[in-house]
């Protein structure tokens, strides 16, 4: 039985200048890339494979297999050069894991591209850093210069024959472009808007040509699995969910931050570790991974917060963006607010997305002003049935999540909206009722 | 029910699948998607992005159906129009899967809140696709009770193109076509989300050749003509198929027309020529049918030096009576013109022979050479699609163009080397002056190992083409040995001494197979049809005694009738009428600024001693002309085009044809006036003798002319390169004021270097003088070789032949 | 390319840069996003003049090049204050407070007791103490909600006072000090540095490095002697080539 927290990405971040290279250094940094170097590319993804790490960016696909995607060898497509773009355009509303991670510890995410790229055999490399992202752009590519002045990029790697390029590369805000094929057509200097799958970017991503999109997390836990070995990787967490995980709790909580812990723990675990609720106010509704993932209440405070036990209990573990929201908040007043978000994101590609997101938002806009009817609800339960799965990428399902679970659970507030109607037909009223003025 | 044993089952044939759409079993090729072969089993999935000939996008959403594969049902419904068959996959669309029914009505649902209302007064009302399926997949009310997305409406996006935006469903077939198939990303999605639209750049209009395409495959009315809008309800057109006029592509078109006006003209469907794509000369250019200068009734020149309208017995009578005296004194030269129909021209061809006497006769109103006759003979004439073809050139490995600028000269044939370099990598070469739009747009490769542009133009100076292509690189040489590879030549080479040659020689060496591209519509139709000085119809040579013979049995003349030599060519013709050593000129469609000289081809014709003209329109010729005998368009009659792959277009007329003759008519009843007879009485007719006759084998050996050398400019000096842009001032394209707005500006191109030898800044006008004139355009830097100056060759600031006299390799003055 | 005008905002040295940002990439078109950065810092925002610019230099056309400049909401349509102030006013954020804040800071940078509106400016564009405010979705700093950046820097735990009295130090000239982020500068600084350009990495680098919030998680494990199990003594030996199948 592990400890509660398990700090191992975040291990490093008291440290004095933790973002240097001789912070990362004397903390036993780049050591494993050492180590993998001995290494034959193909017995890190076999690696990786063993250790069960999955995707840390919401979806949860097991690493080591898509970085066994990638075809390899001298003729078709494993000719092609190869590409790893690292997703650090972390804007999932309540997500707030990434930013910390370079601006506390670039340095493991500069090892674990290098490993990466070794891995599967990749000459460049792209770390699509969401462009509001200002100071942990700066740290990354300090981190990046520190890192060539090393020798630990460039040609010929710590004399392994292995050449590397890493480029930091500041997106322009987009949320969108946090979908992996949004992400590879905004670094080909396109619009953000995703691509058809197939082909999918192991064979066909960056320029066409075979490539590994993961999120900032995934690559900074590689030195880590490097060093410590998919036994001991596997100590933490769950069968189908291994490792540490670093949770995101914000909101109406006494000590909101950053909690690395097994996969597997439990909101009341984490609100314990947070000081508990705010002034003591009840917990109303909490998301376990970001506004896309369906919300939670009190009744889940036990649910196991790793990928099958998210999903079992109805939602999904998305990127652990724990926010938690106390009796104060309205829901359906925070389901706008969420909708006007996904309104505002969407790229506009597909109908679903584009246009029922607009709806929706008029919908919830003239609910909340105390203007809606019985009928409004099921016509958005209509409408988000008419987005969920006919859209073209995740972020209309996305969309969704916060009303049908809203709904799902908090029917009442939405019915009481429209028995209040006269109390709160006034838009400046909206204000009380959101708690914000508080 | 008994199920049938797997192994009784028809075998799958190599290369398919098996698939259950809606309870079917069909077979489908692999890597089909399935919206098509839902499409071959009559199953119509509602759609708007889908576009057969655009890349798959699957935004819209609205084809959604369910789908199984190996057993197993996929969570979410799939867009059919992105989706590839599988074998074993079990596919149940709107007809069977309620989910499928209600994805679509859901996806249609949300189509319309934002859509307007205002389908009674849109253009694309009765014919639209979103009202179409609206009724069929939409709900009977609106659960939509909020605002509505509004825009200022309309948005010219160019001249003669204008967007609605909020009645725009963002299916993006606009910006695919644009970007896929025209190489024009001049529009583009701008903005985000639900403020996402079509729009261009501020500072750029949609400039394409080609723009009007994505009016006709627009889904909806928000993209919509300039020249058409509000003109008429598409329930109140007569359509009719029929085939444009502008260029040698013979492409199909549908011609509508309401109470006996052309209101638009729409590409046709012909998946071995245009596909369904139309430049847009040939789609809006239509009000030449209406226009001031259109010639209604027959003019004698009488003695007070005026053309008085007269009969058609009076026009004819005094016609063939000077048509006879001439032919007793001089002669007679026939000048039939490249914008003839095949009938037309066959009528031209025995008119010379049978009324005339004589095979001065030829279609080239263009600048031409005798090395150009025997190429012709030696190459093209009698050739059919067999030999090359719209499907064969775009599966060519190789194709290089000599003398032919595709987009600017045969827009349809650019189209498909665009489309064979974009998707299977098929490398275009150019020999020409400079990385054109066109050199770039069939470099540009969904590859990833695309040429540069630079290296897919070779380049040369004016006047040493020829010299250079006998001298190809060796990759270009091996390129174009390959199996199937392709010259294209342009009719241009007949201003560059010995190109036609070297092109004979190169495809003798390489195996390359030669295309003849001529910029006219009835050039290639004259050629086989014998309007040629050298060619009999059906490519008999005219110095060959059993084809003479053969055509004299055929046409019921006396043995020996035909001369036996072959005749004077165009500027012969012409030089000769000059001098009286011809007496009458019979002239088709001619403009003395298209040819060479224009000042010495006005002069045959103010010399001659007698000229009748046959003319649609008011020209040059009619001014001098004792007789003008007004000739029917194709609208308003029966005909057909032999396009430059060789094959028949035929059409039959769209407007009432009654009060207006054909040439062959004119030609026919002129002849008996001479006391001959052509029976070419109607087009049928024509082309019914001259299928009779067949083609013959071709047997005349190629030209064998020595490479010219090419001018070396003096001080001050350029030498100069030309050609004609696409819309520019022929007389065909009067009265488009919309149209014209989208013409490419008329610029003087020249490289750096030169530009500073000369003293040319970038963006300040220029002066190009001959002796005859000079031209002023404002310069654009380009790379042209050294001591080369590109003008265009007819724009309304910029008539070379006409201002200058002077042509492609001609030494000019150039000045700031 | 066409020489450059004598009036055009882009110098020698940004062309420079221009070249440089497109020798980052395998492929130029990369170049785009950065190069809309640059010419921000140019311009203080994305003109037509921008968009030819940048078409231009990578062979675009600027119907291409606006289809992308106006997807992205960091390129400004209109010219920019001397400082971006973006408030988080999504959900948690908002419910924390961030609405107030936007509002408070609008009716305050307002005139004629019209609040300013969002990407607004307060003041000549580009002058000093110039402000153009904007409502920001979420900024990933949800642990330290409500949450404000000027020029992308971080100004955490916000109250609607202490938001006042940070845009009032702006309008008065000042450049208070972000909770997380180097010393402010101002928005086309901040649009140099994303597009790769940083006038003194060394030191802007330093400024405050992780925040109590960010450390809360790795501090309680401290305080309890919590940790995750110990790393072997040696790097474990990597699992066997796999056969090839």
């Amino acid at each position: 039985m592990t400890d509660p927290l398990t700090p191992v990405l975040t291990r490093n971040w008291r440290a004095e200048r933790s973002w240097s290279l001789a912070a990362y250094e004397q903390a036993g940094g780049y050591r494993a890339l050492r180590h993998a170097l001995t290494a034959h590319p193909d017995q890190i993804i076999a690696l990786v494979k063993d250790s069960g790490l999955r995707g840390r960016g919401g979806a949860g696909f097991p690493t080591g297999m898509k970085w066994s995607f990638i075809p390899q060898g001298p003729d078709g497509p494993g000719a092609k050069p190869k590409y790893l773009v690292v997703n650090a355009d972390e804007g999932e509303p309540g997500t707030c894991k990434d930013i910390p991670t370079m601006m506390a510890d670039p340095h493991s995410l500069i090892e674990g591209c290098i490993i990466t790229c070794y891995a599967i055999r990749a000459n460049f490399c792209a770390i699509y850093v969401r462009g509001e992202a200002l100071h942990p752009i700066r740290r990354v590519r300090h981190a990046v210069e520190e890192a060539y002045a090393k020798g630990y990029l460039g040609k010929d790697i710590l004399g392994s024959g292995f050449d590397l390029d890493i480029v930091v590369h500041a997106g322009a805000g987009a949320y969108i472009c946090g979908e992996e094929t949004a992400l590879l057509d905004s670094l080909e200097g396109k619009r953000g808007q995703p691509r058809l799958k197939p082909p999918f970017p192991a064979t066909s991503g960056l320029y066409a040509s075979p490539t590994v999109v993961n999120n900032v997390e995934t690559i900074a836990s590689v030195p880590h699995i490097v060093a410590g070995g998919s036994e001991w990787f596997r100590s933490m967490g769950t069968e189908q969910s291994p490792g540490p995980k670093i949770y995101s709790i914000s909101g109406h909580v006494e000590r909101p931050g950053q909690y690395e812990a097994p996969l597997g723990i439990t909101l009341r675990e984490l609100l314990d570790m947070a000081g508990g609720m705010k002034d003591g106010i009840p917990l109303k509704f909490w998301t376990p991974g970001g506004s896309s993932t369906p919300l939670f209440t009190a009744e889940h405070l036990d649910v196991p917060l790793d990928f099958e036990g998210a999903a079992a209990a109805g939602s999904m573990l998305g990127t652990t963006a724990v926010q938690v929201f106390n009796e104060t908040v309205s829901v359906p007043w925070a389901v706008m607010k969420w909708t006007e978000f996904y309104k505002h994101e969407s790229c506009g590609k597909c109908t679903p997305c584009r246009e029922g997101t607009y709806w929706l938002v008029q919908i919830l806009e003239r609910m909340v002003h105390g203007q809606g009817t019985e009928e409004d609800i099921d016509t958005m339960l209509d409408i988000c049935d008419n987005i969920l799965g006919r859209s073209f990428c995740a972020l209309g399902d996305g969309a969704t999540s916060p009303i049908t679970s809203a709904i799902k659970y908090f029917r009442h507030e939405f019915l009481d909206l429209i028995a209040a109607q006269p109390a709160v037909a006034r838009p400046e009223q909206l204000a009380e009722l959101s708690g914000a003025s508080a | 029910m008994t199920l049938a044993p797997d192994e009784q089952k028809a075998p799958v044939p190599e290369g398919h699948v098996r698939l259950t759409i809606d309870g079917r079993e069909v077979i489908a090729p692999k890597g089909e998607i399935l919206i098509r072969t839902c499409e071959r089993l009559g199953i119509i999935v509602p759609r708007f992005c889908d576009h057969p000939l655009l890349d798959p996008a699957g935004a819209c959403r609205q084809c959604l159906v369910e789908v199984e594969l190996g057993g197993r049902p996929m969570p979410k419904p799939q867009a059919s129009c992105t989706m590839t068959v599988a074998d074993g996959m079990v596919v149940r669309t709107q007809h069977t899967s309620p989910v499928a029914a209600k994805a679509q009505a859901g996806v249609m649902e949300l189509l319309l809140i934002n859509h307007p209302l205002d389908c009674p007064i849109c253009d694309k009302g009765g014919e639209c696709p979103l009202q179409n399926q609206a009724m069929t997949t939409g709900r009977a009310d609106s659960r939509f009770l909020e605002k509505k997305r509004t825009f200022p409406k309309p948005l010219a996006i160019s001249t003669q193109v204008l967007l609605d935006r909020e009645r725009c469903v963002l299916c993006q077939r606009c910006t695919r076509f644009s970007e896929e198939i025209a190489g024009d990303p001049f529009i583009d999605l701008l903005e985000r989300g639900a403020q996402q639209q079509i729009g261009t750049a501020a500072d750029k209009p949609f400039q394409s050749y080609f723009s009007g395409n994505t009016i006709q495959i627009c889904p909806v009315g928000a993209l919509t003509s300039a020249a058409y809008r509000f003109r008429s309800r598409p329930f109140d057109l007569k359509s009719t198929p029929g085939v444009a006029e502008f260029d040698s592509s013979g492409s199909a078109i549908r011609v509508d027309t309401r109470r006996g006006v052309v209101m638009r003209r729409l590409a046709g469907n012909d998946p071995e020529v245009n596909e369904e794509w139309l430049d847009d000369r040939s789609r809006f250019a239509f009000r030449y049918l209406t226009s001031a200068g259109r010639i209604t009734r027959p003019m004698v020149r009488r003695e007070d030096g005026e053309l008085h309208e007269t009969s058609w017995t009076d026009a004819l009578a005094v016609a063939a009576k000077g048509l006879l005296a001439a032919k007793e004194a001089a002669g007679i030269g026939v000048l039939a013109g490249g914008r003839l129909t095949v009938e037309d021209a066959y009528a031209y061809a025995k008119f010379a022979r049978v009324a005339a006497g004589t095979n001065d006769v030829d279609f080239r109103a263009r600048p031409h050479s005798a090395e150009e006759l025997d190429f012709l003979a030696a190459h093209v004439v009698g050739t059919t699609p067999d030999h090359l073809s719209f499907t064969k050139l775009e599966a060519a490995p190789t194709v290089l163009c000599v003398a032919l600028e595709p987009e600017e000269e045969a827009p349809i044939v650019y189209l498909r080397l665009r489309k064979a370099a974009r998707k299977r990598g098929q490398r275009v070469y150019h020999l020409g002056q400079w990385t054109t739009p066109a050199v770039e747009r069939t470099s540009q490769s969904l590859g990833s190992a695309a040429p540069a542009a630079k290296d897919n133009l070779i380049p040369a100076v004016p006047g040493a083409e020829a010299a250079v292509l006998r001298d190809l690189p060796a990759d270009v040489v091996a390129a174009l040995s390959e199996p199937g590879a392709v010259i294209l030549v342009g009719e241009r080479a007949a201003e560059v001494s010995g190109l036609y040659s070297a092109v004979s020689v190169v495809a003798a060496s390489t195996g390359a197979t030669i295309g003849w591209i001529p910029r006219r519509a009835g050039e290639r139709g004259a050629l086989d049809a014998g309007a040629a000085p050298n060619l009999l119809p059906g490519g008999r040579l005219v110095t060959d005694a059993a084809a003479r013979a053969e055509i004299e049995k055929a046409w019921g003349l006396p043995a020996g009738s035909i001369p036996a030599t072959v005749g004077r060519d165009t500027d012969e013709i012409l030089a000769a009428a000059a001098i009286g050593d011809l007496s009458a000129l019979v002239v088709g469609g001619l403009d003395p600024n298209d040819l060479a000289d224009p000042a010495a081809a006005l002069d045959g014709l103010r010399e001659v001693g007698f000229l009748v003209s046959l003319e649609m329109h008011t020209s040059a010729v009619t001014e001098l002309a004792d007789v003008v005998l007004p000739v029917a368009p194709d609208a308003q009659r029966a005909g057909s085009y032999l396009n430059w792959e060789g094959r028949l277009r035929s059409w039959e007329p769209a407007l009432d044809p009654s009060g207006v003759l054909p040439d062959c008519r004119v030609l026919d009843t002129l002849a008996v006036e001479m006391d001959a007879d052509l029976f070419t009485q109607t087009p049928a007719a024509a082309a019914g003798e001259l299928a009779r006759l067949g083609t013959v084998e071709r047997k005349a050996a190629p030209p064998t002319v020595e490479a010219g050398v090419p001018s070396v400019p003096g001080f001050g000096q350029a030498v100069l390169a030309t050609w004609r842009q696409l819309l520019d001032a022929s007389s065909m394209s009067v009265d488009e004021p919309a149209l014209a707005g989208t013409a490419r500006p008329a610029l003087l191109r020249v490289n750096a270097a030169t530009a500073e030898r000369l003293g040319l800044t970038e963006g300040a006008p220029a002066t190009v003088r001959t002796e005859r004139g000079s031209i002023t355009l404002p310069v654009e830097l380009a790379d042209l070789p050294d001591g080369v100056v590109w003008l265009p060759g007819n724009a309304e600031n910029s008539r070379v032949r006409a201002t200058l006299g002077a042509g492609h390799g001609d030494l000019v003055g150039v000045s700031a | 390319m066409t020489a450059p005008e004598g009036s055009s905002p882009f110098d020698e040295v940004t062309r420079q840069r221009t070249k440089e940002i497109i020798a980052r990439y395998p492929q130029p078109r990369s170049a785009l996003l950065p190069l809309l950065h640059l010419v921000q810092s140019v311009e203080g925002h994305v003109s037509q003049e921008g968009i030819r610019y940048c078409a231009e230099a990578l062979d675009l056309t600027t119907a291409e090049v606006s289809a992308v400049a106006t997807f992205y909401t960091m390129y400004k349509r209109t010219p920019c204050g001397e400082h971006l102030v973006s408030v988080c006013t999504n959900t948690l954020c908002a419910a924390l407070g961030g609405d107030a804040i936007f509002e408070r800071i609008a009716e305050k940078l307002g005139e004629d007791g019209k609040p300013l509106g969002h990407e607004e400016t307060a003041g000549e564009p580009g002058t000093p103490g110039s402000i153009t405010i904007e409502r920001a979705e979420c900024l990933a700093a949800c642990d330290f909600a409500p949450v404000i950046q000027v020029n992308y820097e971080y100004f955490d735990n916000q109250t609607v006072e202490s938001a006042e009295q940070l845009v009032d130090a702006l309008r008065r000239g000042e450049k208070p000090a972000p909770t997380r982020g180097a010393p402010l500068t101002d928005f086309r600084t901040a649009e140099l540095e994303l597009a790769g350009f940083h006038p003194d990495l060394a030191a802007s680098v330093e400024g405050p490095s992780a925040a109590p919030e960010t450390l809360r998680g790795v501090e309680l494990a401290a305080e309890r002697g919590w940790a995750a199990p110990a790393l072997p003594d040696e790097m474990p030996a990597f699992p066997a080539l796999p056969e090839k199948s």
